[in-house]
């Protein structure tokens, strides 16, 4: 671990594959500007590969005030070993205070891989960040301007705030679509660091033979009204409503995992922790159940609409409106409401 | 890692050993607030356990490389007393051996601590391949796995889709990277954390639960003991204690019961003081948003709702 350091730095790793950033890190550097301005130290990204220099254009745009860029061969595609090995160089190197991950695939195996070997405390899969204090329990020394590392926990039945008083840097992981993407500013300026790799062959044990990668078909991100099914539907067929119920409102149609993995609606339109995180202005759930997997990618969006026929069932704490009902039923007078056109003309009217 | 690395005859490698890091977790499904402690850390014993799910498809994971290629299937797991439980379903599985590594110092372990502690257990064995879970339940960190990769100084793979093949000491493994997948080859010794897309884990088998139901750690006899002989003397319980554990061990129904002094854990890496992240506050789900609006099934109720929705322009 490194010294404790209140100069230290706030780091975003720009998570970027083959010259594309994900909007991860992207998404993490609004949040990294608001935890720096309190700490009033910089924010920095740390960008590793090969022939992605261009990237630290939009990172900076976005809110970096210092970019750490590695350019080396031996980068250009991610395994643990030569990522973890340049990071943690770089960190003993610069003792930033905190460093913050996305929980992609990528993230979520090179964050522990580092926590390990800097021997410093990791929380993952965060849903909100803060700076703030920290009493210890037993000798009641306190511990300010710490980053509260706040998650659901235990099956998601209680939210956790977790802190690292003592084993810095204080690293975190943070999911897709959790953090909002600030707007970014072409006029901000920032400083490119270039930094030696020091790598070598052996550095590299995972030879990576092939990789195929899938463009995912949908969207759900961008969607401002989405229309999703759970199990409760029933069946594929039977999914068929939800898409016309999505015509009519010009919305996405998405499924919670239950749904998938029984078949009804293929793996891109997941919507949930191991799906997609979304934050659509309308989220019509029918016939979902909203285990809290599912509610951790759908609780931010704007409203709310809940059907299900079970009134104790966990989506209706956090639905806006709450429809104890059959979706079989529901979802027909819905589309007939909305394509009824009397309500409206009479709304457009006013 | 052991010394001799895996089994040759001649020159080429046949058999492997794996070994399997497996978790006892609180059914999460089913956890309610008198779960937790005043120190927001878990009161595990007041919950019904489970074997982690996706350590079940990394032990058959295991379970299938030894019938493809030969070698042996260690599984260790780090938890109470209890977790034995788990080391009998994986004896029932078809597990060559099984080691419970408890110690009242380890508990409140963070995932450092953890991956240090069963660190120092895989060390003490003779491991090819390692498997974990790509993530456990409870925690849902998904840490331990690539941390104690880091702390054997063993490669990692995670998200294991499936071990396509062993060549000679060279694994190709397909590994799911969210959007695809990816084959990568990699020479032994490795860690792997394998998802539930892996496999099907196999169910008991009845022969060897009919065996392996009598399997017991130290622990577990002990307290038989002291619950059949309540007058007797310590001196006396001890020596019933280890007769019987004799008999287990001859009959290979004896769990094995190591601590942080077999493994030869540093303490100060163990434990609460071992463990860089701590709790600063637990809260139940604050699950309503505040404003809750239950809507008649109806057409009247559907009606009204939509009408709201296109007055304030969230739809149309």
């Amino acid at each position: 671990m490194i010294d404790v350091n209140r100069q230290g730095e706030v780091w975003v790793f720009a998570e970027q594959e083959d010259g594309v950033l994900s909007d991860v890190p992207l998404e993490l550097l609004g949040k990294a500007r608001e935890l720096a301005d309190k700490l009033s130290v910089p924010v920095a990204c740390l960008l590793l590969g090969a022939g992605a220099a261009a990237l630290s254009e939009p990172l900076i745009a976005h809110g970096a005030d210092k970019v750490y860029h590695v350019d080396d061969p031996r980068l250009g595609h991610y395994q643990a070993t030569p990522y973890r090995k340049v990071i943690c160089r770089l960190i003993e190197k610069h003792t930033p205070q905190i460093v913050l991950y996305g929980a992609t695939p990528i993230g979520r195996d090179l964050a522990p891989t580092v926590a390990s070997a800097t021997r410093c405390g990791l929380t993952a899969d965060c849903t909100d960040l803060q700076i703030g204090d920290h009493t210890e329990p037993n000798s009641d020394q306190k511990h300010e301007n710490l980053l509260l590392q706040i998650r659901p926990a235990f099956g998601g039945n209680i939210i956790a705030t977790i802190v690292n008083f003592d084993r810095w840097p204080q690293m975190a992981t943070v999911r897709e679509g959790v953090m909002q993407m600030p707007a970014p500013d072409k006029a901000r300026s920032g400083q490119v660091v270039t930094c030696q790799a020091d790598l070598a062959d052996d550095d590299l044990p995972l030879d990576i033979v092939e990789t195929h990668r899938q463009e995912r078909k949908v969207n759900l991100k961008a969607a401002r009204i989405i229309v999703a099914g759970g199990a409760g539907v029933g069946s594929r067929e039977n999914f068929k409503q939800l898409w016309d119920l999505s015509h009519c409102l010009g919305a996405a149609v998405a499924g919670s995992r239950a749904a998938v993995d029984l078949g009804f609606i293929d793996h891109d339109h997941q919507v949930g922790q191991t799906g997609t995180t979304v934050r659509p202005a309308l989220y019509i759930a029918c016939g979902i159940s909203g285990a809290v997997q599912h509610r951790a990618g759908m609780a931010e969006s704007g409203k709310i609409v809940a059907i299900n026929t079970d009134r104790s069932a966990p989506i209706f704490s956090v639905a806006h409106y709450g429809i104890v009902g059959d979706l079989n039923d529901v979802v027909p007078r819905l589309i007939k409401a909305i394509r009824g056109g009397a309500n409206i003309e009479q709304a457009a009217q006013r | 890692m052991g010394p001799q690395g895996p089994l040759r005859l001649g020159a080429i490698t046949v058999a492997y050993n794996c070994v399997v890091c497996v978790k006892q977790v609180p059914d999460t499904a089913r956890v309610t607030g008198e779960a937790m402690k005043e120190d927001g850390t878990v009161n595990r014993s007041a919950l019904p356990a489970v074997f982690n799910p996706e350590d079940l498809n990394a032990l058959e994971e295991a379970l299938a490389i030894r019938e493809r290629y030969g070698g042996t299937v260690t599984v260790v797991t780090m938890g109470l007393p209890a977790a034995c439980e788990v080391l009998r379903e994986s004896l029932f599985r078809g597990a060559d051996r099984v080691i419970l590594l408890t110690d009242r110092r380890a508990a409140a372990s963070d995932t450092l601590a953890t991956s240090y502690i069963l660190s120092c257990l895989v060390r003490k064995l003779d491991a090819d391949i390692v498997l974990c879970g790509r993530q456990a339940i409870d925690g849902d960190t998904a840490q331990v796995g690539p941390q104690l990769a880091e702390k054997l100084s063993v490669p990692l793979v995670t998200y294991l889709e499936e071990m396509t093949a062993i060549d000679d000491g060279v694994a190709t493994i397909r590994r799911n990277v969210g959007n695809g997948f990816e084959i990568v080859r990699c020479a032994l010794p490795l860690l792997v954390t394998v998802m539930d897309a892996a496999n099907t884990p196999r169910p008991p088998g009845a022969r060897k639960m009919m065996k392996q139901k009598k399997a017991r750690s130290q622990t577990e006899v002990a307290k038989a003991v002291a619950g059949e002989m309540p007058d007797a003397s310590e001196e006396d319980r001890a020596a019933e204690t280890k007769t019987r554990c004799d008999t287990l061990a001859e009959k290979g129904l004896l769990i094995e019961q190591w601590d942080l002094d077999t493994v030869e854990a540093d303490l100060a890496w163990c434990g609460r003081d071992g463990s860089p992240t701590k709790v600063n506050r637990i809260q139940s789900i604050i699950l309503t948003g505040g404003e809750y609006h239950e809507v008649e099934p109806t057409d009247e109720g559907v009606a009204a709702l939509v009408t709201e929705l296109i007055e304030d322009h969230t739809i149309g």
